[in-house]
């Protein structure tokens, strides 16, 4: 374990933005791993007479206009946002950090055609790339996965190539290159890990902002379809419940803005932690 | 300062160009035959082939691809296969509710968002600031169309103070027109500003750590003076950055937004087009956004060289 | 009376105590130099005078100003008296203005801050200022943004925005630590005139006594927060009966022992590095579609050798093209013209796999001792870098045994080894980098202002490693400096550069005593030079 993970460790734990973040996210992980053996009731179980009832013992958060648990639904549909998000987040680094290290190393006309491809993508919102391809091909969860993942390549393409901007003029890169390392080389032991600090903080931003967009793209009926329950989803089938049963509505919003909330608060405490301007050793 | 604006316009068209490609790709050539996709397996072979002379697939690819951006510049957006009207109708018909809704939330946050920002980071560290920062965190949190919800949900069901949606028209008067808009405006541009109230923090107070500003109060500004007339325009590039990237944000907004409120805007549009497979609304509506955004992000990048006197190039 | 009295400071930031109760004075029209080595608490001294602090700072004690304690005075009668009464004047001018404001713009608005002058009167105060700070309006109009001047030019406009009002104080941090010896002699008769003039008291800081030995009428040394000595110039620096006050004189006078000189040693073998007519040139910026500024020759025709085991200088001005000299010779940029010959061999048409037997031969050292380590490899991996340029996997045992010799000879203990970087000192992490020079054995070492960064005192050591590396190992070396005492220190040849050409060249001694070129010239008298500040001012005194 290098040693600035060792110093992190305690600053971490210090970092309250952090520590809140992070018991957010694990409760949210433990809870979706915990839907995947066991809900209080089985999201597909139909139940008329029981249904639109608030809160109670038996349905703690109550239930919807098919009397299906919405604790449950909550649940099951946590599934669903976070491999939304997660897969994007990983087609958007997957793609975007090599493309931003190329450009980085090559420079020239590679990197101009990387910047013109990131003007390119940016034109086209999450929300258009999956009205787009809805149109097409038809309703469907991975059609959010693609939408969000492309959005997210030339996030993390212009993020990997500032960092490396900054890191290739360093005097330990121009050692290495005195040292006869190719650029490969150089790009695989010298700037990639020292901007992996960034890269998990974008990570984490991307993966919060995923959620909002997932919720976004299946409120609108361009992300999953039923009868997967999805966050998005409820809520617009709460939307014409609203004045009947305005729980149907809560409890799902309110799931997404404690993920999203305890998303960014990680990524807030993880700048504070990691980054290189706050720790700077010189002064 | 030619230089810099005549390179930033020249990117803009070509980027423009390259997304009209990509449109023209994913929704002409990905489908095979568009025709038989928007007709569905039983349409008749009649119908099938009068709607493929219409939109000319018996022509070569280049030669569809440039009638359609010569249509494109001259307005001519093709004709909406369900409606049986030309698309620029239907589109110019709903952009009379999407722009005025994208521009008011986007006037909205600005409005709030920057004296925020300001007031939080010339208060950095205090209780004030904490707190201000706290609310800004759970509203960067909050989706925009759950929080139209809760909205309707007080002031229109339970206050009912406010129609709960739909839109007079703006033949109805201006008033009643822009009185359904105040929700739709509010849900779009509340969460918007939190992200730029912190935006705007957090760039002020990384100029403020700059050596120039300590040079300034050297001089004897106050503290307040050297964060008006040293920092704010120093701090203007990153947040007019984002604020651009926002605007892109704001319009997928609108058209969620226009769902929650059952306005006849671009949002209910394109996804009435998407359930009847009506490609050539869709087509329309998604290349006059791409172009929004687009040009919006050259007018920040044009106005970066207003803000930052590095960016003219000597004159 | 003195016009600033320091009685007793003491400065906590959190459980940091940077001043330890310091002392000292200065009066109207004397020039009173603070000198320290880094973390020496002179830059807090200034902030404390200037009562710009960073948040959670503690002071105690009395900073009286023309009698008045500025440590009580209250925040709204300080915004009064800074730039007013008290001037400040910092260390890096590249950062110190604002660059989306004129320099006009920014000289103007102190001025009418403090005396309410309408624009136009304000306006004629600012042309008379940076007029006298050596900036006419005709040739730099009030409307130049910073990022359109040098950093010596931005400098004078720092100064001007200090000095506009005339103020009674001005207190100046390093201010010209970030030029070089040319600009600061400038810089430095630039601030003593306007002293002179105005009577101002000046406090000027500096780590270096050897600056400030010409200029200033008495000295304080700082160090760890505490004075060490305190008095007259000429007496502290002749008498220098505070060992400190010796060390770092005799730190910045230090000319390491050289027992062989290996520059005729071996004549037979031709010359090591041999460049021919070397050039690099950059395109000009362009201008709209079709235009573009001249081509920017950074290197122009340049031709020299090196024998083995010679230890050469090549000395210039910022900006004069040395750096880039140094690269191309690194094959770490390509020239547009001329050749290169290492060891008999022509080396700048070589492809990367083929310029591997020549980087081993040929190391570098850089300036920054903090930049030049990645800081996420242990100091065993970082030295053993070079390694990968050898032919042959080597066993891990030889490899040890290799960065352990390297460690010693460069006098850092092998169990250092599973450091980090940052668990080192600035000073070690220099010997780092010499150690990973030198493992694979290089015939040449092409070091790049290696002592610049450093503290005197530090400085003095890794200089006596450098000349001990070349009596030991034979290795000769390309010192790329603008400090004329480096060069004197530990080279037998001395090339002058300026505008991409070398001017002059010839035994170091013959060159510093006697500079042939204007370039020299101006480089030798410029240069801050302890022995010879003394016997002026010895003999000024008679």
């Amino acid at each position: 374990m290098s040693p600035e993970w060792q110093g992190n460790i305690s600053k971490a734990f210090s970092n309250r933005s952090f520590v809140i973040g992070l018991t957010i996210t694990v409760l949210l992980a433990l809870m979706a791993a915990l839907s995947l053996v066991w809900t209080p009731y089985a999201v597909g179980s139909f139940d008329i007479l029981g249904k639109l009832k608030p809160p109670s013992a038996a349905h703690w958060l109550g239930t919807d206009h098919f009397g299906r648990d919405i604790l449950s639904m909550i649940m099951v549909g946590s599934r669903n946002s976070i491999a939304v998000a997660f897969v994007s987040v990983v087609i958007g680094a997957g793609v975007g950090v090599p493309l931003g290290l190329w450009a980085a190393a090559r420079g020239g006309m590679i990197d101009e055609a990387l910047m013109r491809f990131n003007d390119l993508v940016f034109a086209f919102p999450a929300l258009l790339s999956a009205v787009m391809i809805t149109a097409v091909f038809g309703p469907g969860a991975i059609n959010a996965i693609i939408a969000i993942g492309i959005f997210n390549i030339p996030v993390f393409a212009r993020v990997a190539r500032g960092a490396a901007l900054s890191l290739w003029p360093r005097e330990y890169v121009l050692a290495a290159r005195a040292s006869g390392k190719g650029s490969a080389r150089i790009t695989v032991e010298h700037i990639l890990p020292n901007m992996m600090n960034l890269l998990v903080v974008q990570g984490t931003i991307q993966f919060s902002l995923g959620i909002l967009a997932e919720a976004g793209l299946s409120y609108v009926g361009l992300g999953s379809q039923p009868p997967m329950p999805s966050w998005g989803r409820m809520l617009f089938e709460a939307q014409t419940m609203i004045g009947m049963a305005p729980h149907m509505a809560l409890y799902p919003g309110l799931a997404i803005v404690i993920t999203v909330l305890g998303l960014n608060l990680l990524g807030d405490g993880l700048r504070d932690i990691l980054d290189p301007k706050m720790r700077r050793e010189r002064s | 300062m030619l230089n810099y604006v005549s390179k930033r316009v020249l990117i803009g068209i070509l980027t423009l160009l390259a997304a009209s490609i990509v449109v023209f790709i994913v929704l002409e050539i990905v489908p095979g035959d568009p025709v038989r996709l928007m007709l569905g397996i039983n349409a008749t072979e009649d119908a099938v082939q009068a709607l493929q002379q219409q939109m000319g697939l018996d022509q070569p690819l280049l030669t569809r691809y440039f009638s359609w951006i010569g249509g494109l510049l001259t307005g001519d957006f093709g004709k909406s296969y369900t409606y049986s009207v030309p698309v620029l109708n239907l589109i110019t018909e709903r952009i009379a509710v999407s722009l005025p809704l994208a521009l008011i939330s986007l006037f909205l946050s600005t409005i709030i968002a920057i004296p925020v920002g300001l007031f939080s980071a010339s208060r950095r560290g205090t209780l004030a600031d904490s707190g201000t920062m706290g609310i800004a965190q759970i509203g960067v949190a909050i989706p925009n169309f759950w929080f139209a919800l809760l909205l309707v949900y007080v002031f229109a069901v339970s206050l009912r103070l406010v129609p709960a949606g739909g839109f007079p028209g703006w033949n109805a008067g201006l008033w009643a027109g822009f009185k359904s808009l105040i929700l739709p405006s509010i849900a779009l541009g509340l969460p918007q500003a939190a992200i730029l109230a912190r935006v705007t923090r957090s760039a002020l107070l990384d100029v403020l750590g700059e050596d120039y500003i300590r040079t300034a109060r050297a001089k004897g500004l106050t503290r307040r003076k050297v964060l008006y007339r040293h920092a704010l325009r120093n701090a203007l590039i990153p947040i007019l950055t984002i604020l651009g990237l926002q605007f892109a944000f704001l319009l997928a907004g609108t058209i969620i937004i226009e769902n929650v409120f059952y306005l006849p805007g671009l949002g209910r549009l394109v996804f009435q087009a998407i359930t009847q497979r009506d490609l050539i609304v869709v087509e329309g509506v998604v290349m006059l956004l791409v172009a929004t955004v687009i040009l919006v992000n050259l007018l920040v990048d044009l106005s970066y060289a207003l803000v930052d006197p590095r960016l003219r190039g000597r004159s | 009376m003195s016009l600033l009295e320091i009685k007793g400071l003491k400065l906590r930031i959190g459980a940091f105590e940077a001043l330890k109760g310091i002392n000292l004075s200065v009066k109207s029209g004397e020039i009173r130099a603070l000198v320290g080595e880094s973390g020496s608490g002179k830059s807090m001294t200034a902030l404390s005078i200037m009562q710009l602090l960073p948040g959670g700072a503690k002071t105690q004690g009395q900073i009286l100003f023309d009698g008045v304690d500025l440590l009580t005075t209250s925040e709204a009668d300080m915004c009064r008296s800074r730039g007013n009464d008290i001037g400040m004047v910092f260390q890096e001018p590249m950062t110190a203005l604002n660059p989306v404001k004129t320099i006009g713009e920014q000289v103007a608005e102190g001025i009418r801050l403090h005396t309410g002058a309408s624009r136009a009167a304000a306006e004629e105060q600012t042309r008379a200022i940076l007029d006298r700070v050596g900036l006419p309006t005709a040739q730099f109009p009030l409307s130049r943004y910073p990022h359109e001047l040098s950093g010596g030019q931005r400098q004078r406009v720092v100064i001007a925005i200090a000095c506009a009002l005339k103020p009674r104080l001005l207190i100046a941090d390093e201010p010209t630590t970030a030029l070089d010896v040319v600009l600061q002699a400038q810089i430095l008769d630039l601030l003593q005139s306007l002293v002179h003039e105005e009577r101002m008291g000046l406090l000027l800081i500096s780590h270096d006594l050897a600056v400030v030995a010409d200029v200033a009428h008495s000295i304080t040394v700082l160090r760890h927060g505490e004075v060490m000595d305190n008095g007259e110039t000429t007496q502290i620096l002749t008498e220098q009966t505070h060992p400190y006050t010796r060390q770092l004189a005799q730190a910045s006078m230090h000319v390491p022992e050289r027992t062989s000189h290996h520059s005729g040693q071996a004549t037979t073998n031709g010359p090591l590095l041999a460049i021919r007519s070397l050039s690099r040139t950059y395109p000009g910026r362009r201008k709209g579609f079709f235009g573009r500024d001249g081509d920017f020759k950074a290197v122009d025709d340049v031709s020299f050798d090196i024998k083995p085991g010679q230890s050469t200088a090549l000395v210039g001005r910022s900006g004069c093209g040395k750096s880039t000299l140094a690269r191309m010779v690194l094959a770490l940029e390509k020239p547009t013209g001329g050749q290169i010959h290492f060891a008999g061999r022509r080396i700048d048409k070589l492809s990367q796999e083929d310029l591997r037997p020549v980087r081993r031969n040929m190391q570098v050292v850089f300036q920054d001792p903090y930049g030049s380590f990645n800081p996420r490899h242990k100091a065993d991996r970082l030295i053993s870098e070079p390694l990968f340029l050898l032919d042959r996997d080597i066993p891990e045992a030889e490899r040890r045994d290799r960065v352990h010799r390297a460690l010693e000879r460069v006098g850092i203990p092998r169990t250092d080894k599973d450091k980090y970087p940052h668990e080192f000192s600035g000073g070690q992490r220099q010997r780092l980098a010499i150690a990973r020079a030198i493992i694979t054995e290089p015939k040449l070492i092409v070091a790049d202002e290696p002592v610049s960064a450093l503290d005197v005192s530090i400085r003095a050591q890794i200089l006596d490693l450098f000349a001990d590396l070349n009596d030991r190992l034979g290795v000769a070396y390309l010192f790329i400096t603008h400090d004329l005492a480096v060069a004197r220190a530990i080279t037998d040849t001395v090339m002058v550069m300026s505008d991409g050409k070398i001017m002059e060249r010839g035994k170091t001694e013959e060159i510093l005593r006697h500079p042939q070129s204007e370039a020299g010239r101006a480089l030798v008298s410029a240069s801050p030079d302890l022995h010879k500040a003394l016997a002026r001012r010895i003999g000024e005194q008679g």
